[in-house]
């Protein structure tokens, strides 16, 4: 007894559970794109832990972590005496939820669609979950993204692809339905790579059929490989106009491809990257960018 | 290759203490299991929940979240861990005793090749495939399917490895490779075929994790891995005839082929559900057999149920550190089993070495 005791004493300081307040304030955010919303909805200061996928604003990289989003612990997550716990539509695995929701935990699921739409969607929701006004901050975000609609469709698409990894072998290309799939598109680029969904290794031949005119990937994943020469020299690479265009467009994944209250301005830098000089509408800075 | 038969005496005092010593280990590793982990659990929580159980007295609203730390996550998560480690341990001992070889472990008849197969299958085209059943089946989609996959994948084996009623043991070793490459090849396929996080999800479940299981689990699994590992265990005597080679276990009056399939039916029941529910978990079913049998030699009374307790244990452990060391994360199982027992393993052997 005196053994089980001691085993028990340390937790015994931390227990008092939170006194249930009218409005969350001890928030677990999960997804990058989640905890971004938290912030801009100007409650970030109650955010006590996040997910391995969040990564801005700078405040959160002290917060303790969580994990993975797809490999959630569900004892971890209850040691936070958290009262609202922002989970993304994506995160799992479905049993560890499962185990979440039977032990009454405050979860909520919050939807991820990679359009307009959808961002402004997942800002509600969040704001719903928070109890606060989130009408400002998404319509202002779907304003922003909604002035582009109009001069984006008016460019000529440029024959893109975009390249996850390319350091071992025949480079992962995104097919469609990836979230790089969707922000090409909406900044004015035509994914050629749409025979099949998600990541695959491009062979050097399909690449030579595809020819697109150039390259999106992210900045590390380009320093990584070596450069803009190292990159052109993959032999699926090698083949395509990517060669002479020499188009690498480097980007930051966290911020183009999040999906959070920065897409717009995020939409419209990938536009002006793949389509310099263009005539789009400058969007002012907010303070969530 | 043929497992070294320790010389009796010199151990055979401990051998008495042996399986008592294993349950009050695997019965003090659950109770740490249960009252510790990154999630703080009062005394008083602590006693509410155990008077609330029993029905002496209700719940007090304070302790709620104990109680639910309690009954809700650590402990079917404990038990699951204890059942699942003890079907592994026991089954690969099972596996080294029919195979004769210190090699062998449960993932040598396919088992774990198919059920991963099945369980990568059912990841990435969990919705396509099955379509409305999917919807129905819900959470149990994943752990059927790996189930079946893993008891389809030993069924094809033993098949392939039994020449005109006879399964030899090289037989069926080569069979056992060839359905695991088979299965490899396929899951690579699947691999190919999965999105981004459909392949994070993947790599997740080959490392294995405890932090799905719930009471529902456990009936099926103290039915489908306990029964096994029991069963195993009574198995000891034929084995020990089988040590001296299969003819002269059959001049002993064993009956070499039903015990040979009895016991790959066992292996595979008890790994299959187990893996089932938590993924691949390495190290247990090679390792833990051969730590019981240097400790206490290679007498299958022993190594059956000893393997049993000491998997039991292991996994109970190993559970605790994944889900405390890197809170409010979780390590996966499959990793701390293999950081905690490779270096005592390495230890047993080296001490073991340098006396003989």
């Amino acid at each position: 007894m005196i053994g089980r005791r001691v085993l028990l004493a340390g937790g015994a300081a931390v227990l008092a559970a939170p006194a249930r307040a009218e409005t969350p304030h001890r928030i677990v955010a999960v997804g990058g794109a989640v905890t971004e919303c938290v912030f801009a909805l100007g409650v970030g200061d109650r955010v006590v832990a996040v997910d391995s996928t969040s990564r801005f604003p700078a405040a959160v990289r002290g917060l303790p972590q969580i994990g993975y989003m797809r490999a959630l612990a569900p004892e971890g997550l209850i040691s936070l005496n958290a009262d609202m716990m922002l989970l993304s539509a994506d995160a799992g695995p479905a049993q560890a939820l499962a185990v979440l929701r039977a032990a009454g935990a405050p979860i909520r699921s919050i939807p991820e669609v990679p359009t307009g739409d959808g961002i402004a969607a997942k800002i509600r929701a969040v704001a719903d979950a928070l109890e606060v006004d989130g009408r400002p901050v998404a319509d202002t975000v779907l304003a922003d993204w909604q002035s582009l609609d109009a001069p984006i469709a008016a460019l000529r698409p440029v024959r893109t692809i975009f390249v996850l990894s390319a350091s071992r072998g025949a480079p992962l290309v995104s097919g469609a339905g990836t979230l790089a799939a969707a922000m090409l598109a909406a900044g004015g680029a035509q994914n050629v790579v749409s025979g099949y969904n998600g990541y695959r290794p491009l062979s050097a031949e399909a690449a030579a059929q595809i020819a697109p005119e150039a390259v999106v990937i992210m900045d590390h994943v380009l320093q990584e490989i070596g450069g803009i020469d190292a990159l052109l020299a993959v032999p699926a690479l090698a083949v395509t106009p990517v060669v002479r265009t020499r188009r690498v467009l480097a980007i930051d994944g966290s911020y183009v491809l999040s999906f959070g209250p920065r897409a717009a301005h995020a939409r419209r830098d990938l536009a002006m990257l793949l389509h310099p000089g263009a005539p789009l509408p400058a969007l002012p800075a907010r303070a969530w960018t | 290759m043929s497992l070294a038969l320790a010389t009796a005496s010199p151990r055979a005092r401990g051998r008495v203490a042996m399986l008592p010593l294993g349950a009050a280990l695997l019965a003090a590793a659950m109770l740490a299991g249960v009252l510790l982990g990154p999630a703080p659990v009062t005394m008083g929580g602590l006693t509410a929940t155990v008077l609330d159980v029993l029905g002496i007295a209700p719940l007090p609203a304070e302790y709620v979240r104990d109680a639910a730390v309690l009954g809700v996550i650590r402990a079917p998560r404990v038990l699951m861990a204890a059942l699942v480690g003890a079907g592994l341990g026991a089954a690969g001992a099972a596996m080294q005793g029919l195979f004769r070889n210190p090699l062998a472990d449960p993932g040598l008849i396919g088992v774990s090749g198919g059920a991963a197969l099945a369980a990568v299958t059912a990841i990435v085209l969990g919705s396509s495939i099955f379509g409305a059943a999917a919807g129905v089946m819900g959470l149990w989609l994943l752990p059927v399917a790996a189930f079946v996959g893993g008891l389809l994948a030993t069924l094809m084996m033993a098949r392939l490895g039994t020449v005109q009623g006879v399964a030899g043991v090289a037989t069926l070793l080569l069979a056992g490779v060839a359905v695991n490459a088979l299965a490899g090849a396929l899951t690579g396929v699947m691999i190919f075929m999965a999105d981004d996080r459909q392949v994070r999800d993947i790599t997740f479940w080959t490392l294995g994790s405890l932090a799905g299981s719930r009471w529902a689990h456990l009936p099926v699994v103290a039915v489908l891995v306990g029964l096994p590992t029991l069963a195993l265990c009574a198995l000891a005597r034929p084995f020990n005839a089988l040590l001296l080679g299969e003819a002269e276990a059959f001049h002993l009056g064993v009956r070499v082929e039903s015990v040979k399939r009895l016991a790959l039916t066992l292996a595979a029941v008890a790994v299959a559900a187990g893996v089932a529910f938590t993924g691949l978990i390495g190290f247990v079913g090679l390792v833990v057999p051969h730590l019981v049998r240097l400790g206490f030699g290679a007498d299958h009374r022993l190594v059956l149920p000893g393997a049993a307790l000491l998997g039991g244990t292991l996994l109970v452990l190993a559970d605790l550190l994944a889900r405390s060391l890197a809170a409010p994360a979780e390590l996966p199982v499959g990793v701390v089993t293999a950081l905690l027992g490779a270096p005592f393993f390495l230890w047993l052997l080296r001490r073991r070495g340098m006396g003989a």
